[in-house]
C-alpha cells in the first residue's frame, strides 16, 4: 500500500516541479526569450506566449464563451477528449486485429514475411496529410445498404493505420520468440498448429505484445488528433485545438485547455493498455522493448 | 484470491472505458447541420465549405436553419473543411455537389485540369487586409520592401504578390513569414505587416488587451492596407459547380438554380438579421464568442452588399482583374499561380441570373439597396 502512495506522491511531485519550472522561467527569463543568432532557443515569457499556470487553470473553470448556452471550458474539453478517445479506441482495435492477423500470417509462412514486411514498413512512410483527404474522399463514396460511412470512421481508419504497424512488428517478433526446442517439444506431443499457437506462441508473445500495444495506443491517439484536424471532423480534441488556437491572441489561456486535454487523453490511452497488462500478468515474466 | 480480484477490477475498468469510448463515438456522429428528414422527395445536396463553421458562411447556415433549402426541395448537408480538405478538390473528385472557395485558388486548380465553374460570386469585394503598427511607416504596398510580411500560404497569399507585382516589387524584396491561426506573431514583433481578414483576424487584434494600457487595442493603433484598394484585389468566396454536370445533367441544372435561390434567401436573411444569423452560426458548431461571431457576420455582409447587379452576379471587370492579378503574381519560390487565361467555362452568370429572376417576384432586396451594416462592440477574447 505504501508503495502505491509513494508512486502517487512522485507523480504529483513531478507535476509540481513542472509548474515551478514554468513559473520560475516566466519570472526570471527575459520577456523576449533567449535568441542565439537568429534562432530563438527559449520562448518569450510574456503573458501572450506563456500564461500563468493559475490563469490557465482558472480559465478551465470559466464558460467557453459569453453565450448563455456555453458549457464550462473543462466540460467542452472533456467531451471532446472522450470523443477522440472513442475514435482512437476504435482505430486501435482495428489496428490490433489487422496487426495481429498480419503477424500470424507472416509467422506461419516465411514467404509471407518476406513479401509483406517491406510493404508494412513502407506503409508508414506515406505522409498523413496526403493520406487523410484520400481516405475521406473514398469514405464519402462508401454506402452499403443501410450502412453509410461516417466521417469519424475516416479518422478511426487513419488512427488504425498508424496503430497497426508497431503491433504487427511486435506480435511477429513475439510469435517467433519461442526457442526451437520448445516448438519441437510441442511437435513430440503431436500438437498441431493451433494448439502450438495457443499453448506456446501466444503466451510467449505477451511480453513483446504489451509494449507494442502501448505504442499502438499512443499512435492511435496521435493519428486520431491529426486526422481530425486534417479532415475537419467536428467534436474532437483536434478540432478544439485549431479552433482555440485562433482565439489565442485575445484569450491566450484558452488555447492551452485542449493541449492539457490531449495530454490527459494520451495518459488515459496508455493507462488502459496498462490495465490489459494487469489482466495478462501471469504471462509477463519480462517485458521486451519493441 | 487477491490476484483474481485485482484482475476483475481491471477488467471492469477496461469495460467501462470501452463503453465510454463507444458512447463518445455515437455522440460524435451527429455533427453537421440540421436534422435528417426522412422525406424521400428532397434532393440530397452536399456543400463543401472552405473552413470551420463561422460567420463567413452565415448565409448557408441561415438557409438551412430557416428551411429555405427544404422550400426548394433540397436536403443540404453543409460540410466544414479542416486543414487538408481543399474544397475545389473535393468538388472535382465528385465528393460534393458544390463548394465555396476563393477564385484565385480555383483558377490554379483549373489550370491543373479541374473542370469547375463559378456559378455565383457571393463576395463582391476582397476582405483581405495587411495590418501593421501605426508607427511602423508601412502605409502602402510600396513600403513592404525589406519588411517581414505575414501570410497564411495555401493559396491565400496571391493578393499580396499581385499587389506587389503592380508596384514593381517581386517576392525576393520582402521576407515572407508564414502566419499561424492567430495574430500572436504580429503582436510579438515577428511580423511587420500581418495578413488579416476584415471579418476575422482584424477583429482578433481589436479584442486583445494592449499590455501598455490595460485596455483593448484600438483601430488607431494600426495601419491597415486593404487589398480591395490595390491592383492585387481578387474575388473571394464564390460558389463552384462541376462544369461537366452543369452542361449535360438537366437534374443538376435544376438543383443548381434551386440551391442558389435558397442561398440567396439565406444571405438576404443574414443581411437583415445579423444577430439571428450569428446565433444560428454558433448553433451550427462555430466556436467563436458571440461578439466575434456577430462582427464576422456584419463584416461578411459588407463584402456582399450592396451588390448592384444582384447578389452573386459575377462582375466581369472584377473577374478580369482577378485573372490579371493571378497572371502577374509570382510567389517567394518563383512559382506562378497560372500561366494562361482560364477557359470561358470558368464562370457563368446563367444560373444565378435565373435564380434571381425567379426570386424577383418575392419582393426580396436582392441588390442590398437598403443594406445598413450594424455597429458591433468587440469584447475581450471575442466573448
Amino acid at each position: 500500500m505504501s508503495r502505491r502512495w509513494s508512486a502517487v506522491a512522485w507523480g504529483a511531485g513531478g507535476v509540481l516541479v513542472l509548474v515551478a519550472l514554468w513559473e520560475a522561467y516566466k519570472f526570471l527569463g527575459p520577456a523576449d526569450g533567449v535568441v542565439l543568432g537568429t534562432t530563438r532557443v527559449l520562448p518569450r515569457t510574456t503573458d501572450l506566449a506563456m500564461p500563468h499556470v493559475w490563469d490557465m487553470l482558472g480559465r478551465l473553470a470559466e464558460p467557453v464563451t459569453r453565450s448563455p448556452s456555453a458549457p464550462p471550458l473543462w466540460g467542452a474539453i472533456l467531451l471532446a477528449a472522450l470523443t477522440t478517445l472513442g475514435i482512437a479506441a476504435a482505430g486501435w482495435l482495428v489496428g490490433v486485429v489487422v496487426g495481429v492477423g498480419l503477424a500470424l500470417v507472416m509467422q506461419r509462412w516465411r514467404l509471407a514475411e518476406w513479401g509483406l514486411l517491406p510493404w508494412i514498413v513502407l506503409s508508414q512512410t506515406v505522409p498523413l496529410i496526403a493520406f487523410a483527404p484520400v481516405v475521406k474522399s473514398w469514405g464519402s463514396r462508401v454506402e452499403i445498404g443501410a450502412f453509410e460511412w461516417q466521417d469519424w470512421m475516416s479518422v478511426a481508419l487513419i488512427a488504425s493505420y498508424l496503430a497497426f504497424f508497431p503491433i504487427a512488428v511486435g506480435a511477429l517478433k513475439g510469435l517467433q520468440s519461442p526457442d526451437r526446442i520448445h516448438a519441437e517439444l510441442m511437435q513430440t506431443y503431436a500438437a498441431g498448429y493451433w494448439a502450438t499457437l495457443r499453448k506456446l506462441r501466444f503466451p510467449a508473445a505477451v511480453p513483446y505484445l504489451l509494449p507494442a500495444l502501448r505504442l499502438g495506443a499512443a499512435n492511435a491517439v496521435v493519428g486520431a488528433v491529426v486526422a481530425e484536424v486534417s479532415t475537419g471532423l467536428q467534436g474532437g480534441i483536434g478540432r478544439l485545438l485549431i479552433q482555440f488556437a485562433g482565439q489565442a491572441s485575445g484569450d491566450p489561456a484558452k488555447a492551452w485547455g485542449p493541449i492539457f486535454g490531449a495530454v490527459v487523453l494520451g495518459l488515459v490511452a496508455a493507462g488502459s493498455v496498462a490495465l490489459l497488462g494487469a489482466i495478462l500478468k501471469n504471462y509477463r515474466r519480462t517485458e521486451e522493448t519493441a | 484470491m487477491k490476484h483474481s480480484r485485482g484482475r476483475l477490477a481491471a477488467l471492469g475498468a477496461m469495460a467501462a472505458t470501452a463503453a465510454l469510448a463507444l458512447a463518445a463515438c455515437s455522440g460524435g456522429t451527429d455533427s453537421g447541420d440540421g436534422g435528417d428528414t426522412a422525406d424521400g422527395d428532397l434532393t440530397p445536396v452536399k456543400l463543401q465549405l472552405q473552413w470551420l463553421p463561422q460567420g463567413q458562411f452565415a448565409g448557408y447556415f441561415a438557409a438551412a436553419e430557416q428551411g429555405y433549402f427544404e422550400e426548394e426541395g433540397l436536403e443540404v448537408e453543409i460540410i466544414p473543411s479542416g486543414g487538408d480538405i481543399v474544397p475545389q478538390d473535393a468538388l472535382a473528385n465528385g465528393d460534393v455537389d458544390y463548394a465555396i472557395a476563393w477564385v484565385p485558388k480555383v483558377l490554379g486548380s483549373i489550370e491543373q485540369g479541374a473542370n469547375l465553374t463559378d456559378i455565383a460570386q457571393i463576395f463582391q469585394r476582397s476582405g483581405t487586409l495587411q495590418v501593421s503598427w501605426a508607427d511602423s511607416g508601412i502605409e502602402s504596398i510600396a513600403d513592404f520592401e525589406g519588411k517581414k510580411i505575414g501570410s497564411w500560404g495555401f493559396g491565400n497569399e496571391w493578393e499580396i504578390f499581385a499587389a506587389m507585382a503592380d508596384e514593381g516589387l517581386d517576392a525576393t524584396t520582402v521576407q515572407i513569414i508564414t502566419q499561424d491561426f492567430n495574430m500572436n506573431a504580429f503582436l510579438q514583433g515577428d511580423i511587420d505587416a500581418a495578413q488579416a481578414m476584415t471579418y476575422n483576424e482584424y477583429a482578433q487584434l481589436l479584442e486583445t488587451v494592449n499590455p501598455d494600457t490595460g485596455e483593448l487595442y484600438e483601430p488607431s493603433d494600426f495601419n491597415v492596407i486593404s487589398y480591395e484598394e490595390t491592383a492585387g484585389a481578387m474575388l473571394q468566396d464564390a460558389i463552384w459547380a462541376d462544369t461537366e454536370r452543369l452542361e449535360s445533367d438537366e437534374e443538376y441544372q435544376e438543383t443548381t438554380v434551386a440551391f442558389l435561390k435558397a442561398v440567396v434567401k439565406g444571405w438576404v436573411y443574414a443581411a437583415e438579421n445579423p444577430e439571428e444569423a450569428s446565433e444560428i452560426t454558433i448553433a451550427a458548431g462555430s466556436g467563436w464568442g458571440p461578439s466575434h461571431e456577430l462582427w464576422m457576420v456584419n463584416e461578411t455582409n459588407k463584402l456582399i452588399w450592396p451588390s448592384e447587379a444582384g447578389i452573386g452576379i459575377i462582375d466581369e471587370a472584377a473577374w478580369d482583374k482577378t485573372v490579371a492579378g493571378a497572371l502577374a503574381a509570382v510567389n517567394e519560390s518563383g512559382a506562378h499561380l497560372i500561366t494562361e487565361e482560364p477557359p470561358a467555362s470558368a464562370w457563368t452568370n446563367e444560373w444565378i441570373q435565373q435564380a434571381l429572376d425567379e426570386l424577383e417576384a418575392d419582393g426580396l432586396d436582392l441588390t442590398g439597396e437598403g443594406f445598413e451594416p450594424i455597429d458591433v462592440t468587440l469584447e475581450e477574447g471575442g466573448n
